[in-house]
């Protein structure tokens, strides 16, 4: 890409540029240092923990019931799947059963969360290439879901809605027509955005064969959910391992061929339709029943530990849970997607330019409040 | 006396133009964000004024009040200097652009020299900018600044040396008289592009908004500036803009010329007819704003180099050929277009092609199982 | 009353193993017979509890190995019961797509552990978690300065003996 050879003849000085925490484009506060020779990065130095609350020690102290809380603020923008996979690991020790009715309303909430989740990756996956109208689309289609959200929860994002043994409160009356009426919405926004961004010329040039991950890197890191997918690995935990009610829909796993930026965007941007199909299966199928296995509110669950795996919308969220049969675990370890995708920031940065760190950096979709945790 | 009017007259037409350009700034700010906001499906400013039309002015209002920050490590005197040194050549070059037949500040013979002389000035105003600063992220932006801006340079003034070489002038009046038959845009398709697209990487707007690219160096040589000083950048960015829209409209869309429009009526209906030229210009500008993503520096140079400075060339050496074998214009303007379709065609061809090879496959694991038990 | 008790205690520990495991779990002794091992089971995954010293190797063996062809590292975590760290990695294979659980003890006082970087590189920025929060000093990693805690933070928060600093507004 940059001719190396050259830059040593010529006596070019390297200057520090300190990206970071507070860029309109590390998506939080990450910090990268960066060492630029001209606009070629030479040496990358990343720094995160500026965001750690210690949420893993906390759990420690807080029964049952309250960690689900905890959960919600690990990946602030897809708060229902964290929740589901803490709840799963809870259940899963105590071999509780599910009634039908929640699981469906929790995979197509889990779901419409994901839609949410990539919809803002599109929109500000755009401002970083320096587009701005796709972030707008997307926001306005989000704001729908957000409202969508708060008619079934009561909350817009922290929603403590999936408890141990079920959801909170059954959906309401027209949820179903509701639903039906945003999918068709999120279908015409979701084309609008595609029409518009995904084979503009300049997008393509700015992100075709940037930030490329192959296959064996990907693996080597841990990089998981639509960041290895986009290497061409197809792994997803829904079909691989199918929790809840997985295994009951027919739905695609989108992969990309050589893991560049463009491939991340678009198996995000493809993965919304597979949700979307996803969602209407489920809704065809909601049964009527009970939507919560009534537990003590004080839990003990048995002594024993236990990992659960879930699909999150950054990636494989994996939770590492023991309980010494009393009312607060003894150890809660979160596998957090976003971490491990970060981890390969210094790989892909290297030799690219500043203005390629921005889009790769955006393409890995992370969220730094479940970096730090 | 007499020496004390004239310089009472040059200072008030002086004044007069830095009101009128503010005036076009503020409606210009509105314009756009209302602009933008229908392509985005907003509604723009609406709280200030009626539909926000006194959004332009709270903006300037808040911009002079505000705090005027200074970081000490800034070199002062530069840092002082540069908001003007990139604002005066903004200013100056207005000095020569007629807005109809009669209403002109000063006409000159070398207008259109004039001009680009004094618009490759605001570099070293940006590079300074960028430097004084002491700030990384300023100086990544005054070095793109450089780059982008000389480059740009080459082919908008052999994009314009076509009109000159049409119009055997290089004054911006006779220019337009002379188009007075058919506008050059009909014979100079090919000039036009390359001006228009030139002129957007010279103005810095997306999408070659890369000197001052917020999301990678957070406004680039502005980033230190605030209040009064960065307002002075403001103008000059928007006042630029103005001046490329309006240099486009004169030298390639006829200026105030309007079929059926005659007699006096030119020098008064013609500033309404030059208005509304340039500000449907000034609208694809905007347009291309809310529909484009942003370049990288090292493909903006090789779309400079290796695209439109071999374009401008062929442009010149096909006036040239027109003017010396005095070929019909028809011919020219038929010329110009093919070129024109041919790299339409192949950069669509392109894209199309990149449209085609680059997808994502969707992987079904029982799908594929049942397909192999068949 | 007592008699329950007994009964509760004469239950075997949860066994939930899926085929996978279960193959997994017939295959692990021939392949790891030159370590000193343990296999056990954990709700639904195989465990394996080696010796600290011994870690890298396993780990090396257990990815490169074709049967096994453990090539993906999903979690490197500590948990401090009290008398010893107990160092856990769940790893997976990406081919075969089973899962695997490998445990091992160090002490509180001075713990220090082959690094298993080579092996996987994601397990870099766990280990220097696993460095800040809990002490655990991984011999042979590229650097193991500060991750989640800023420079010269006293303590290992991490542990359960540690006491937080009483917060108070004011």
């Amino acid at each position: 890409m940059v001719d190396q050879d050259i830059n040593k003849k010529l006596d070019t000085v390297q200057m520090m540029v300190n990206m970071g925490p507070q860029h309109p484009s590390t998506h939080g506060v990450f910090r990268m240092v960066l060492a630029v020779d001209g606009e070629r990065i030479v040496d990358v130095e990343p720094h995160i923990g500026y965001l750690h609350r210690g949420s893993e020690k906390l759990c420690e102290g807080e029964i049952y019931v309250q960690i689900v809380t905890l959960f919600d603020r690990l990946d602030y923008l897809s708060n229902l799947n964290n929740e589901m996979v803490f709840c799963r690991a809870v259940e899963k020790l105590m071999e509780l059963e599910i009634p039908e009715r929640a699981e469906y309303i929790r995979v197509i909430l889990c779901e419409l969360n994901r839609v949410a989740s990539h919809l803002l990756f599109i929109g500000t996956f755009g401002l970083d290439v320096g587009a701005m109208t796709p972030s707008m689309y997307m926001f306005r289609d989000r704001e729908k879901i957000q409202s969508m959200f708060e008619a079934v929860t009561g909350a817009r994002m922290m929603h403590n809605y999936i408890r141990i043994g079920g959801i909170k409160n059954d959906v309401p009356d027209d949820f179903i027509h509701r639903m039906k009426s945003l999918i068709v919405e999120l279908k015409k926004g979701l084309e609008e955005a595609d029409k518009l961004l995904s084979f503009n010329e300049i997008f393509l040039a700015r992100t075709k064969n940037i930030g490329t991950m192959s296959a064996k890197m990907a693996i080597e890191y841990g990089v998981s959910g639509p960041s290895l997918r986009a290497s061409g690995v197809p792994i997803d935990i829904r079909k691989d391992h199918p929790y809840s009610i997985y295994d009951r829909f027919d739905f695609g796993i989108p992969i990309g061929e050589i893991g560049d930026c463009w491939d991340r965007y678009y198996v995000r941007l493809e993965e919304v339709r597979q949700s979307i199909s996803i969602m209407e299966q489920a809704l065809y199928q909601l049964p009527d029943g009970d939507t919560i296995t009534p537990t003590r509110f004080l839990l003990r669950p048995p002594k024993g530990e236990v990992y659960v795996r879930g699909e999150n919308p950054r990636g494989e969220i994996g939770v590492y849970m023991i309980s010494d049969g009393t009312d607060k675990p003894y150890r809660v370890k979160v596998r957090p997607p976003s971490f491990c995708n970060l981890m390969t920031i210094k790989d892909l940065l290297i030799d690219t330019y500043v203005a390629d760190a921005v889009v790769i950096l955006g393409s890995l979709d992370i969220v730094l409040g479940e970096v730090d945790r | 006396m007499s020496l004390i009017i004239d310089v009472g007259m040059r200072v008030s037409l002086i004044l007069g133009l830095l009101t009128g350009l503010s005036v076009v700034v503020l409606s210009l700010v509105w314009v756009e964000r209302k602009f933008l906001g229908r392509i985005q499906m907003r509604m723009g400013p609406m709280v200030v004024g009626p539909y926000g039309l006194l959004q332009p002015v709270a903006d300037a209002i808040k911009l002079v009040a505000k705090e005027d920050l200074l970081s000490p490590w800034v070199d002062r005197i530069v840092y002082w200097i540069a908001p003007l040194a990139v604002f005066i050549p903004s200013f100056m070059i207005w000095v020569t652009i007629p807005i109809s037949r009669d209403i002109v500040i000063r006409n000159m013979d070398m207008g259109l020299f004039y001009i680009i002389a004094f618009s490759v000035l605001s570099i070293v105003g940006l590079v300074a900018a960028g430097w004084a600063s002491s700030n990384k992220y300023a100086v990544l932006g005054g070095f793109r600044a450089a780059a982008q801006l000389i480059s740009y340079e080459i082919p908008l003034i052999m994009a314009v040396l076509g009109v000159a070489m049409l119009a055997q002038s290089l004054n911006l009046q006779e220019i337009v008289n002379q188009q007075d038959t058919y506008v050059y845009a009909l014979v100079q398709p090919l000039g036009l592009l390359i001006f228009f697209i030139a002129g957007l990487a010279e103005i810095g707007r997306t999408p070659f908004d890369i000197h001052p690219a917020e999301s990678e160096v957070v406004g680039g040589p502005f980033v230190e500036y605030s209040g009064a000083h960065w307002s002075i950048f403001f103008l000059a960015e928007y006042i630029n803009t103005f001046a490329v829209a309006a240099l486009t409209v004169l030298m390639f869309l006829g200026g105030w010329l309007l079929p059926g429009l005659s007699g006096g009526a030119i020098t008064t209906v013609g500033v309404l007819v030059f208005f509304a030229k340039t500000y449907l210009v000034i609208l694809i500008i905007f347009w291309f704003r809310g529909t484009f993503p942003r370049l990288r520096i090292d493909q903006l140079m090789s779309f400079g180099w290796k695209m439109l400075v071999p374009l401008s060339f062929l442009n010149i050496i096909l006036t040239g050929c027109y003017m010396f074998y005095g070929w019909p214009a028809w011919l020219m303007s038929i010329i110009s277009v093919t070129i024109l379709a041919s790299v339409f065609w192949l950069v669509s061809k392109r894209m199309n092609n990149t449209k085609k090879e680059y997808t994502v496959h969707i992987y079904k694991p029982e799908s594929l199982e049942v397909k192999n038990a068949g | 009353m007592a008699e329950k008790d007994k009964a509760e205690e004469a239950i075997e520990p949860i066994n939930r193993l899926d085929a996978k495991s279960i193959a997994l779990q017939a295959m692990l002794p021939g392949i790891v017979s030159d370590f000193k091992v343990t296999i056990n089971t954990a709700f639904d995954l195989v465990v394996v509890a080696v010796e600290p010293e011994e870690i890298k190797q396993i780990c090396l063996l257990l990815r490169d190995n074709d049967e096994t062809a453990f090539d993906y590292l999903l979690l490197l975590c500590v948990v401090d019961y009290e008398d010893y760290l107990q160092v856990v990695y769940h790893i997976y294979s990406t081919s075969l797509k089973h899962t695997l659980v490998v445990k091992t003890n160090v002490s509180p006082e001075e713990p220090s552990l082959e690094s298993v970087t080579p092996v996987w590189k994601g397990a870099d920025w766990y280990e220097r978690e696993a460095h800040d929060l809990f002490g655990v000093s991984f011999n042979a990693h590229p650097s193991l300065s500060p991750l989640l805690l800023y420079e010269g933070f006293e303590g290992f928060p991490g542990r359960r003996n540690y006491e937080m600093p009483e917060y108070k507004e004011w």
